[in-house]
């Protein structure tokens, strides 16, 4: 029989010769992909975090271009990894066969998963890493513990490129993304504490916003970016692991559910 | 590596969606060296029939091996010994030909040595030798397709699974195909295809699949199928009079079929019938040996399927 479908994940290194495609893809790119990843967050701390920035003052003790800024590299995270498990995964799913040519040779489904999953992860560090290296070149943090942020975040990517994967699994088209991003994502940054510190919302709000994956990124990277230690590392990062774990078999299980009808 | 145990064996093979069976008890073989044609018309079961072999479709009933491997428990080992072209191209459009070769002989963990040495002679064989540095989409599209053969033979592969491999092409491109499918035919290598075109299986195929309704309706040599199914010779008779032409000789013929306005006449003695026709002014025909195409249409008939 083939794999059944609600099967655990069969891992296996052959993934790897997928992710090196991908990366073969990127690296001609690299350079106009990178400069338009730190371009718009970029943009976002100079208009708000300076502008915004001079009208609020300190947010929990913060200037607040360093709340925003340690709070939107999440989201920076969160929206490149997504990003590429969503639009870049479903042309090569979908509209260049990809995976379908990938699957004849000895590569199976479960690990053109798992690439493409590891793979928006690593992408989203790239563009982390860069947003980094502006924040320390304009002095925003320069903080030793930037260095811990970034596998943090890359643990955010792989957790949100595991959830959009779900999506591109059901995917009819690229219309679809669009709910995601408008009924998920961005309600999702508006709800974490990215922008305005959670306390600021009614118990209710307070207590959906507890739940959410990128409320517990920005528990974790807000104090990293800063030169902090995040007050609790196991209930968040038990939170990004629930969503990962799950989220990934369920895209998994539909992935497999699309191609072996 | 020739053995007497057939590559590819296939038996009580069977798949259904819903009610709908797309193939049913379906068995074949493919001996070392051998080139299988498989006929049918859209919604036969061709390319399912290539999926459940590939393990890309779980049967729900019968049993594959290859290379005595079973198939889906061990593609992953039966997958490097095999090269696939899909019906549709998949190349990849972000790199360039070579580069499409390169990366795809990674996925079966060809040695990097091994792939640099191989990529020159396969752009050589599929006669895109120039466009090493030129993208898929800068290629017509037989190139594109001659690409996406030589893409099937970067792991050196025993049998190739060849899905329509020609279609869309024009009869340049196709002679070209055909010619370096014979070459890979000639160095050993055993094929199973799948074509529509008649003339296509008959110049390449030692042996005929015939499928309608995912079922094996006829199996044999070109010839053989020919001559175990149809008269030897076919006149088809064009234009008005047609009608006329099939009462008046329709009893100097053993078999009488009719395709809009023309008919075809089935017969094993033309010649009374080619005189008839000789004697009437005006009326234009064909005389011809009966063909592949007349025994496809025979077994599965002339009207259009509704997937078609």
């Amino acid at each position: 029989m083939l794999i059944p479908i609600r099967a655990a994940p069969r891992p296996s290194l052959r993934f790897w010769p997928v992710v090196q495609r991908n990366l073969l893809v990127w690296r001609k790119l690299a350079i106009p992909s990178i400069v338009g990843n730190i371009a718009e967050p970029l943009i976002t701390l100079v208009a708000f975090g300076y502008g915004l920035g001079s009208l609020i003052g300190d947010v929990q003790g913060l200037p607040y271009i360093q709340f925003l800024a340690s709070g939107s590299i999440a989201v920076s995270c969160v929206l490149a990894a997504t990003f590429e498990a969503l639009y870049s995964a479903y042309s090569r799913m979908q509209v260049q066969k990809t995976w379908d040519s990938i699957m004849n040779a000895p590569i199976a489904l479960d690990d053109i998963v798992f690439a493409e999953m590891l793979w928006a992860a690593m992408k989203s560090l790239f563009s982390v890493a860069a947003i980094m290296l502006v924040l320390v070149a304009l002095g925003i943090s320069r903080a030793p513990t930037l260095i811990v942020a970034l596998p943090v975040l890359g643990f955010v990517g792989i957790t949100f490129a595991s959830i959009a994967l779900v999506f591109n699994a059901l995917a009819q088209g690229y219309d679809f993304f669009t709910y995601y991003f408008t009924l998920v994502i961005t309600p999702m940054t508006f709800l974490s504490g990215v922008y305005f510190p959670i306390e600021q919302m009614p118990d209710w709000l307070q207590a959906v916003a507890a739940a959410l994956p990128l409320t517990a990124a920005v528990e974790l990277v807000r104090p990293l970016v800063i030169g902090e230690w995040p007050a609790d590392v196991a209930r968040p990062m038990a939170t990004l692991a629930a969503y990962a774990v799950g989220g990934y078999y369920v895209a998994l299980v539909l992935t497999r559910r699309r191609f072996y009808r | 590596m020739r053995s007497s145990s057939p590559l590819l064996r296939v038996q009580g093979l069977g798949k259904r969606y819903g009610e709908n069976a797309v193939v049913a008890d379906l068995a074949f073989e493919i001996a070392a060296g051998e080139c299988l044609g498989v006929i049918g018309p859209n919604g036969a079961g061709k390319t399912t029939t290539i999926r459940m072999c590939l393990g890309q479709v779980g049967p729900d009933t019968g049993t594959i091996e290859a290379f005595g491997l079973p198939i889906p428990a061990r593609v992953r080992e039966a997958k490097k010994r095999i090269g696939v072209v899909t019906q549709f191209d998949s190349l990849d459009p972000d790199f360039t030909c070579a580069k499409n070769l390169r990366v795809y002989g990674r996925y079966f963990g060809v040695p990097r040595a091994t792939i640099a040495e191989r990529v020159p002679r396969l752009l050589e064989f599929a006669a895109l030798a120039s466009k090493a540095d030129a993208r898929p989409g800068e290629l017509s599209g037989g190139m594109r397709r001659r690409l996406s053969l030589a893409r099937a033979l970067v792991n050196d592969p025993d049998l190739l699974l060849l899905d329509e491999p020609t279609t869309g092409l024009d009869p340049q491109a196709r002679h070209l195909m055909w010619e370096r499918l014979k070459q890979l035919l000639q160095q050993g290598k055993s094929i199973l295809l799948t074509t529509h075109f008649m003339d296509e299986a008959e110049r390449l195929c030692d042996r005929l699949l015939v499928l309608d309704h995912g079922r094996k309706i006829a199996e044999g040599t070109p010839r053989g199928l020919i001559a175990a199914h149809l008269e030897s010779d076919v006149v088809e008779v064009y234009g008005e009079g047609t009608r006329a032409a099939m009462q008046s000789h329709g009893a100097l013929a053993e078999r009488v079929e009719t395709s809009g306005e023309t008919v075809f006449f089935y017969l094993r003695e033309p010649l009374p019938l080619l005189r008839e026709l000789a004697r009437q002014p005006g009326v234009r025909y064909l005389h011809r040996p009966a063909n592949l195409e007349d025994l496809f249409l025979k077994l599965t008939g002339r009207q259009i399927r509704d997937d078609a």
